[in-house]
């Protein structure tokens, strides 16, 4: 293993999913999910990627841990590179890097006893003997805040929280290093999110994991977050410190962006940036910056030229011609 | 489990087909005890005579004792649906998996050699295949599984792909899981339902085939006690002993019936959707 401050490196990653057409099956076109993005993650930091539905974030999480394959570019795992590893043999380096799934309802085989969606993991990369696993699997159901007598249980006896501390489990079970938590919080209540936030935090400290936290809602990102990447049509439009970000953000996306998170007082005076018109459609975005259609600040530049990614201020990286003389 | 058998015992139809099923097992098992002569048994003084307490079912052309020969032929029909369905539910299984989990190229050669078999209609595709393996009943078996092949191959493919779509899938892979396993561990316990359900409704499709098989000759070969044999051996006679007939073709009828009740039952069951 190089030695590196890096847990993900990403360089110059694209994903385009072809579409198909024609009697022949041609490709008539590509939907560019992800189009050229560059950043890493440093260990034991939350990076957080942010973006309305369709920018490409759950692809670049999902082409990280190798679901997809890249299109173009390069990813590093712990000074590893493992974009161009087969997926075939790349399946014995899973259990470095880990995924928490959305949806806690369709994540786990609704056929499989709590037991042994624990033990498979364990017992897939061997790790442990049969019995060894056992004493884990008790340990770990533990940490994650449920008990062993619930462990021969059937998904479907639980609810939405508990089964996404199953799914944590099921994920740290293997010790990864780095853990995807693909809206991880997303589809629980308000009271649960926080719960299994506090859970996520705790287990972060105690197995020194590296997270890549992809969600929508900026007020979970803002609580777990060290940076916080901003994505916009499959490009990172900008990149910095959480409280960079959120005090003080530079791309016109973000600030619109941050002007949407509702208040909880219903007398503080807000500037909302209502943007108008729709995301642009992927497989044909516009020339230039992707967000110039929507943009307030758009010029005549943003149509002709494609922002670069600088780093304005030390570790805040923005897209954007704004910034660039 | 327990909780299934609660609910088929309150779904009168469904029950009504599997206590019929029971019978014709049970039947077929105590053959040579219910059965009150051998079913090759001839007595020749009494050819063609009508249901009488000696004879329950009456005779046929040649004495023998008709109750007899249709007991019997409850164990060549469950034998010959068994084996058969098994044969083409494990066929189908396997196709199914194959190109359901891997689609692409070998989705493509498998699907378009079953959509060539799905061309003909079944009884004609089992009579070609029993013509070139020549007429028996192991050849009928076999034929018939060939038959049904294609339909669980379509069956489970369909399952399969719409059980890929769950994030559980895409977990196992992520965690590292072998391609076997998934496919055995989590695809294949999460298409049973349907898959069973397919077996129930094939076996009955599948006593039929035998019946007309060995009805057209060229299934279970005489002297052997096939209710489709009784049929054809029938034909000459059944204008003026009607009993000949009547019996085997009420015997084919009733298994058949059971086997779509409790089908048709089995589906609702299984079907998480209609779970009150």
């Amino acid at each position: 293993m190089a030695d590196t401050a890096y847990a993900i490196e990403v360089k110059n990653l694209k994903k385009y999913f072809p579409i198909k057409g024609g009697v022949l099956k041609k490709t008539i076109g590509n939907v560019k999910a992800v189009d050229d993005i560059t950043f890493n993650v440093k260990r034991n930091e939350t990076l957080s990627l942010v973006g309305e539905s369709g920018c490409g974030k759950s692809t670049t999480g999902r082409t990280i841990l190798k679901l997809y394959e890249p299109t173009s570019g390069e990813i590093f795992l712990n000074g590893q590179k493992i974009s161009d590893i087969p997926r075939g043999k790349f399946r014995r380096m899973r259990k470095d890097i880990q995924m928490i799934f959305q949806d806690p309802f369709s994540s786990l085989n609704p056929r499989m006893t709590v037991r042994s969606l624990l033990l498979e993991p364990l017992l897939t990369h061997k790790l442990a003997s049969r019995k060894e696993a056992n004493e884990l699997v008790g340990e770990m159901i533990e940490k994650v805040g449920l008990s062993k007598e619930q462990l021969d249980r059937y998904p479907h006896e639980f609810s939405g929280g508990q089964r996404q501390r199953i799914s944590i489990a099921r994920a740290l079970i293997v010790k990864p290093k780095v853990v995807i938590l693909d809206e991880a919080v997303s589809a629980l209540d308000v009271s649960i999110q926080s719960q299994i936030l506090n859970l996520l935090i705790k287990l972060q400290e105690e197995f020194e994991l590296t997270y890549v936290f992809i969600s929508h809602d900026l007020n979970v990102v803002q609580h777990l977050s060290d940076r916080v990447g901003v994505m916009y049509l499959g490009q990172m439009m900008e990149l910095g410190e959480t409280k960079d970000i959120y005090n003080n953000p530079l791309h016109p996306y973000t600030r619109a962006l941050l002007s949407a998170i509702p208040s909880l007082d219903p007398y503080e005076k807000k500037e909302r940036i209502i943007l108008h018109g729709d995301v642009p459609d992927p497989s044909n975005p516009p020339s230039g910056c992707p967000f110039r259609l929507r943009c307030p600040k758009a010029h005549d530049r943003c149509a002709e030229e494609k922002p670069r990614f600088l780093e304005k201020e030390k570790n805040h990286w923005v897209a954007c011609h704004l910034f660039d003389e | 489990m327990k909780e299934f058998f609660q609910r088929l015992v309150s779904d009168k139809v469904g029950l009504i087909g599997f206590i019929g099923i029971l019978l014709v097992i049970i039947v077929a098992v105590l053959a040579p005890v219910i059965a009150p002569y051998s079913p090759d048994r001839m007595f020749t003084e009494h050819t063609l005579e009508g249901p009488s307490s000696q004879f329950l079912f009456g005779t046929d052309e040649l004495g023998r004792d008709i109750f007899s020969r249709t007991v019997y032929g409850a164990q060549v029909s469950l034998q010959v649906g068994l084996i058969a369905v098994g044969i083409g539910a494990t066929a189908g299984l396997i196709f199914g998996l194959i190109s359901g989990y891997f689609q692409g190229k070998v989705d493509q050669v498998i699907m378009r050699v079953m959509d060539v078999f799905f061309a003909f209609p079944d009884i004609l595709l089992a009579l070609t295949i029993v013509a070139v393996l020549g007429p028996s009943l192991t050849n009928t078996m076999i034929a018939i599984g060939i038959v049904f092949t294609p339909v669980f191959t379509r069956l489970v493919r369909s399952a399969v792909m719409s059980v890929k779509e769950n994030e559980y899938l895409t977990s196992a892979v992520a965690i590292g899981v072998q391609p076997v396993k998934i496919i055995t561990r989590h695809i294949t316990p999460n298409i049973m339902a349907p898959f069973i359900v397919q077996i129930t409704l094939a076996l009955s499709g599948a006593i039929l085939t035998e019946a007309a098989l060995s009805f057209l000759g060229l299934g279970v070969q005489p002297p052997d006690p096939s209710w489709g044999v009784m049929l054809n051996a029938s034909r000459t006679y059944m204008e003026f002993a009607p009993w000949t007939i009547l019996f085997p073709v009420s015997a084919i009828v009733l298994t058949i019936l059971c086997f779509n009740l409790l089908g048709d039952s089995l589906r609702d069951l299984l079907d998480p959707k209609l779970k009150q």
